[in-house]
């Protein structure tokens, strides 16, 4: 039984994109000082809406435009409780889950068990005709390489960029920030918005392209992985990347091992990703000093602009 | 030179009037006014809760004033935030830096600039300036391999690149070695020749004096004076800063014979933190009687060197550290307090105290034995009585044996603190910045106790940032810098300028000094 690489590597980044997108949206909201815990309700909930916008609309982008937008909602009413009214950023975050998970069950019980149909060659548009790179663009599905994209932006917005150092700014000390001049709750606000909206794509993919149907524990804990990979990968955006394809690369040789009949209960199988992925972080973070250096030193803990 | 207010044709470049400011509790500022001309160096001083932090926060644009006026340059101004104070030219040095740790020299200051330059623009710059005020500095390096000294020199660039019209000093030497001080005078008048104003906030009377051109003197939120502190004695400003005359404190200079209570051999520590300092090679002794003062600028591993003394770190070769002679290494700090070792840490609320328990709790945490507990019952009654005492006895205001540690300011807080420790008749006590935030009468009190304690056998370890509470209460000085101990001067031969030589590092340097001056004196 001869393995080709090719469809390994292809189905390493079908399944890690999900994490691509929810992690580097994380990540941003974390390196600003919030440490939003309703990753996985956010998914939920964008799944759903993505699944339902795609289903009525029979528009892929539409699906994914309204996920971003229920995000971004569900991550405003986290913000509004945690950065204007200073609650606790965990309890809030965990309460977040709860209410996007119980609200995706609630929009997605009339989607259950309906299919998506959709040629994937077809949703990246005319790029497939382009000379020599246009088979990458019919193999990959436009969420991939789009999250691509996002990387590099999300690396040049934090490494080059004036707006990412008052971004790491706020996010290392609020007060210092607020006493040269900066307006922490604002950029606080853009930075867990825009985790939200890159939480409800991560949903959107999952619904609409990774499984292309809707049911309860679709997103199965890939929300709590993006927060564990943003710590492990030391806030950091190549490792972020880099981690979510280790959870791919395990998902898929999981699946692989499975089907070569390896005589192993499947649902301690289907643990196996998660448990690799969080062993090789701790692996690669155990540098105590490094971590102290990363960490965004005021994680976590609310800021009040009057003193 | 006539003062700027006798000078009716000149425009002030800062002017309030009557400015108030209400808290719950306390009014920190009441109907204040202050005039500062161009170039000039105006110093507002007073005591700790005076209100000068309040009243710069207002002129900062940190915190809304209740009533008054903000004139700025002729024209009544509104400054609601720090980024508008900005804008009109007001620059802030703040005591505690407003710096990025985890960035570097340009990025922190690119931060704070207006215009969206380029890093390499910023960092030529920064060169620029800093050569022209002779403040050397690397735009490349990370804030947090920087010395105290160091930090504030990027801080004042920072404040100099935004071309401010007026720069607000918030106590600035407190961070700094007597040299450094003089360095940073210089910096100061010469900013001032080029028409910069400069508010100076400090209670260090001799800076102000020898700084200064105007004074406004603030006590318990009111202006209780404006004079030319070159021509008030020190006494006299004193007397408008704390309302009565400063008493001396009264030590009975025995020559101590006692026997050695306290002894640290060889001790090495690495840094368990990138921000922490590795103590290297440590020894000390301090005999029964004695005070022993640490002088040294912060973050030069008093922190360390306390935690390892208090038992918070603890050591596998128990000989490191002996308290009466006895291996106490590798004790946890409950079995070195049986031994006879108190220790006061410099972080008050999280190491010195919890703030959500009552004092009367806290003072349990310490005081944790047959008189307070029996059979595993706390004894409420003998607690709270401690508690009590130790308020009593150190004059701790603002709260009662039932108030939240956290509820108090922090200069109260430290009162209890020292005087928790004190009360328990240690046999070596090792204290950080005992009277930090502690207003004048009560350092007194608490130097006092120290004394007291001393005279009573006991050896005392003072790691201090002030060289004038050092001068006055030690037996000997040692200094620590980059987590290395100098060897120790006796009292009587103390000499500033050696001190701030090995303050900086340079050990051999303020030995030759100090052999010289004495030398000198024979």
């Amino acid at each position: 039984m001869g393995f080709d690489l090719l469809p390994i590597l292809l189905s390493t980044l079908i399944a890690g994109t999900p994490l691509v997108y929810a992690g580097l949206g994380e990540l941003i909201t974390e390196r600003a000082g919030v440490l939003n815990m309703g990753v996985e309700g956010t998914m939920v909930t964008g799944a759903v809406v993505a699944f339902a916008v795609a289903l009525t609309t029979g528009n892929l982008w539409l699906g994914v435009l309204a996920a971003m937008a229920a995000g971004a909602l569900l991550s405003l009413l986290f913000a509004v409780l945690a950065i204007s009214f200073r609650a606790n950023q965990l309890a809030v975050g965990l309460a977040m889950t709860i209410f996007g998970t119980g609200l995706g069950s609630y929009l997605g019980r009339p989607y259950v068990g309906m299919a998506l149909v959709q040629d994937a060659t077809q949703a990246g548009g005319g790029l497939a005709q382009l000379p020599v790179i246009g088979p990458l663009f019919s193999a990959v599905h436009p969420l991939i390489w789009l999250s691509w994209i996002l990387f590099a932006a999300v690396w040049y917005f934090l490494a080059r960029s004036r707006a990412g150092l008052a971004l790491r700014a706020v996010g290392e000390a609020p007060t210092s920030a607020h006493a040269i001049g900066y307006p922490v709750v604002r950029i606080r606000y853009w930075a867990t918005l825009f985790g939200g909206a890159m939480s409800g794509i991560a949903g959107a993919y999952m619904s609409t392209v990774y499984a292309s149907l809707w049911t309860e524990g679709l997103i199965a804990g890939r929300g709590w992985i993006a927060v564990a990979l943003v710590v492990f990968a030391t806030w950091r955006p190549e490792r972020c990347i880099a981690g979510a394809y280790l959870f791919g690369g395990a998902t898929m040789a999981q699946l692989f091992a499975q089907s070569a009949g390896i005589g192993l209960p499947s649902e301690l199988m289907s643990a196996l990703p998660y448990l690799a992925t969080i062993v090789v972080l701790v692996l690669i973070s155990r540098d105590a000093s490094l971590m102290r250096l990363s960490v965004p030193a005021s994680l976590g803990k609310p800021f009040n602009p009057q003193g | 030179m006539p003062l700027p207010e006798t000078d009716p044709g000149r425009q002030f470049r800062l002017e309030l009037r009557g400015i108030s400011k209400s808290y719950p509790a306390v009014r920190a500022n009441d109907r204040i006014d202050l005039t500062v001309a161009p170039g000039e160096i105006h110093a507002v001083v007073g005591e700790n809760g005076a209100g000068k932090s309040t009243l710069m926060k207002i002129i900062y644009g940190m915190v809304r004033p209740d009533a008054g006026d903000v004139l700025w340059n002729g024209r009544e101004t509104q400054i609601s935030s720090p980024a508008e104070a900005q804008r009109l030219g007001i620059g802030m040095v703040f005591q505690h830096f407003a710096l990025f740790d985890t960035l570097t020299v340009a990025e922190n200051i690119a931060l704070a600039l207006p215009e969206k330059l380029p890093l390499k623009a910023v960092a030529a710059r920064i060169v620029e300036v800093a050569s022209r005020y002779g403040l050397p500095v690397d735009p490349g390096r990370h804030i947090y391999t920087m010395s105290v000294g160091e930090r504030q020199r990027v801080e004042i660039i920072r404040s100099l690149l935004q071309k401010p019209g007026l720069l607000i000093m918030d106590e600035p030497t407190s961070v700094l070695t007597p040299q450094a001080v003089d360095t940073l005078f210089v910096t100061l008048r010469e900013l001032a020749a080029d028409g910069c104003s400069i508010l100076y906030i400090s209670h260090k009377l001799d800076e102000i004096r020898a700084l200064c051109e105007r004074a406004t003197i603030l006590r318990g939120g009111k202006v209780t004076g404006v004079c030319d502190p070159r021509r008030e004695s020190s006494n006299a400003m004193a007397r408008m800063m704390i309302g009565a005359d400063i008493q001396a404190i009264s030590s009975a200079r025995t020559v101590s014979a006692g026997s050695e209570r306290l002894a640290i051999h060889n001790l090495s520590l690495p840094a368990s933190d990138p921000f922490g300092t590795t103590l290297s090679d440590i020894s000390l002794s301090i005999r029964g009687g004695e005070v022993l003062g640490i002088a040294g600028v912060s973050g030069n591993g008093q922190q360390e060197l306390l935690a390892a003394l208090s038992g918070e770190t603890m050591f596998a070769d128990p000989q490191v550290i002996t308290i009466d002679g006895k291996p106490a290494a590798n004790l946890d700090p409950r079995q070195r307090r049986a031994i006879g070792l108190s220790s006061v840490p410099e972080d008050r609320l999280g190491r010195g105290a919890i703030p959500s328990l009552p004092l009367s709790e806290n003072a349990l945490l310490t005081n944790g034995g047959p008189d307070s507990v029996r059979g595993g019952f706390i004894r409420l009654d003998k607690v709270k009585a401690f508690a009590e005492r130790c308020i009593a006895e150190f004059g701790v205001r603002g709260g009662t044996a039932d108030s939240p540690a956290g509820s108090l300011s922090g200069g109260n807080l430290q009162k209890f603190i020292v005087g928790r420790e004190i009360l328990q008749a240690p046999g070596v006590l090792v204290v950080a910045q005992p009277t930090w935030g502690v207003d004048i009468g009560a350092a007194i009190a608490i130097r006092q106790a120290i004394l007291d304690l001393r005279a009573k056998g006991a050896a005392v370890l003072v790691i201090s940032e002030e060289l004038d509470e050092l001068f006055e209460i030690a037996d000997r000085i040692a200094v620590i810098a980059s987590g290395r101990l100098s060897p120790s001067v006796p009292r009587g031969r103390f000499d500033r300028d050696a001190i701030g030589l090995a303050m900086s590092g340079q050990f051999a340097a303020a030995s030759n000094r100090s052999e010289a001056s004495r030398v000198h004196s024979v």
